[in-house]
């Protein structure tokens, strides 16, 4: 995923002002794209073919509702401490599970991070159990006790 | 197993704040909203729901704060920011709540979480994501939060990402085979 050239933003205040002033308070009204054109002095087919093309070139993950962990559904933060050598086959199961929408190798003794979420906990848990079971390692399970964190998206910074 | 239960109980109150609507809503929209001119009328027409009751109930959800925010996700490593840490500190358990409080609302932190220690092998119980441009920035900020939230004798662990095998939205409901499946 390398190679994105953030430069064609630079040149463009318009994507630059998509990107960063839509990550909260995007309007939920019949015709959101409209009214942020409206914002923007551009019309709402403009709006969508910028936003099209974000999502293209790999700058927008999606536009929509960022949902509280745990609100909608269960989820668990999970990490294994996995020899080196064997990574690379773990990381794989791992990330063939539907149910995870995240999976990181990062530099620690337990270094492959993965968060699992499911509908419910039952269903949780039978992933879970099943991930032990197919990779031979253990799991650390870090579920979320509280969340201390007001989600305003991200300030971009340009430079 | 019991661990894991209990820890997960709060789920079960929190999901049950939503009716089988919400949860039909939750998942024709989890994947995004799609880019047309009428799109909560689009995701109604998924579930059967019309436009108005789509925006009413997302609505609602926003102000349960089941929404934390409705908008443009953006992808930071494809934006320049290819550095990101999670932070973990081990926090006297009577100042968790203060200095998670007071973490969470730096604008580098994008996420801030509690969660159990797995003692004797896990002390940490303060979670926080950072994402900088660099290494060197990330470090910068920690700093910031060190000076800043007083936490010189805090002791904690910098995990920078390496690898990223997997990265996309979450997925809570599974979608009706004859639903939309995207």
């Amino acid at each position: 995923m390398h190679g994105h050239n953030t430069d064609v933003l630079l040149d463009d205040p318009l994507k630059r002002r998509l990107l960063n002033d839509f990550q909260h308070g995007f309007p939920i009204s019949p015709t959101p794209y409209k009214d942020i054109g409206e914002q923007l002095g551009i019309s709402e087919v403009e709006v969508l073919s910028l936003l099209a093309t974000l999502q293209d070139d790999g700058f927008i993950s999606r536009i929509g509702a960022v949902f509280r962990a745990n609100s909608v559904g269960a989820s668990m933060l999970a990490a294994m401490a996995v020899p080196e050598d064997d990574l690379d086959r773990v990381a794989q199961i791992i990330s063939a599970y539907d149910e995870v929408n995240h999976n990181y190798e990062r530099e620690h003794h337990y270094n492959l991070w993965f968060v699992v979420t499911a509908e419910d906990d039952a269903h949780l848990q039978n992933v879970l159990l099943d991930m032990e079971k197919c990779t031979a390692c253990p799991v650390l399970f870090l579920p979320m006790l509280h969340d201390y964190h007001i989600d305003l998206g991200f300030e971009l910074k340009w430079t | 197993m019991d661990v894991k239960v209990k820890a997960l109980s709060k789920t079960k109150q929190l999901t049950g704040l939503l009716d089988a609507q919400d949860q039909a809503l939750v998942a024709a929209i989890q994947s995004g909203l799609p880019l047309c001119s009428r799109p909560y009328a689009e995701i109604g027409a998924r579930i059967a729901m019309d436009e108005d009751e789509v925006i009413q109930r997302l609505q609602r959800m926003l102000q349960g704060k089941v929404i934390k925010r409705m908008g443009v996700v953006v992808k930071h490593h494809e934006l320049g920011y290819r550095a990101n840490a999670m932070v973990v500190w081990d926090i006297p358990d009577e100042r968790v709540s203060k200095l998670g409080s007071s973490m969470g609302q730096f604008d580098f932190v994008t996420l801030c979480y509690q969660r159990p220690r797995r003692l004797p092998i896990w002390p940490y119980n303060l979670f926080c994501m950072i994402h900088g441009q660099d290494k060197g920035e990330v470090h910068h900020n920690i700093e910031t939060l060190i000076e800043r939230c007083k936490l010189d004798n805090v002791s904690h662990d910098v995990l920078f990402s390496k690898r990223r095998f997997k990265q996309r939205g979450a997925r809570y409901h599974r979608l009706k085979p004859d639903g939309d499946t995207g």
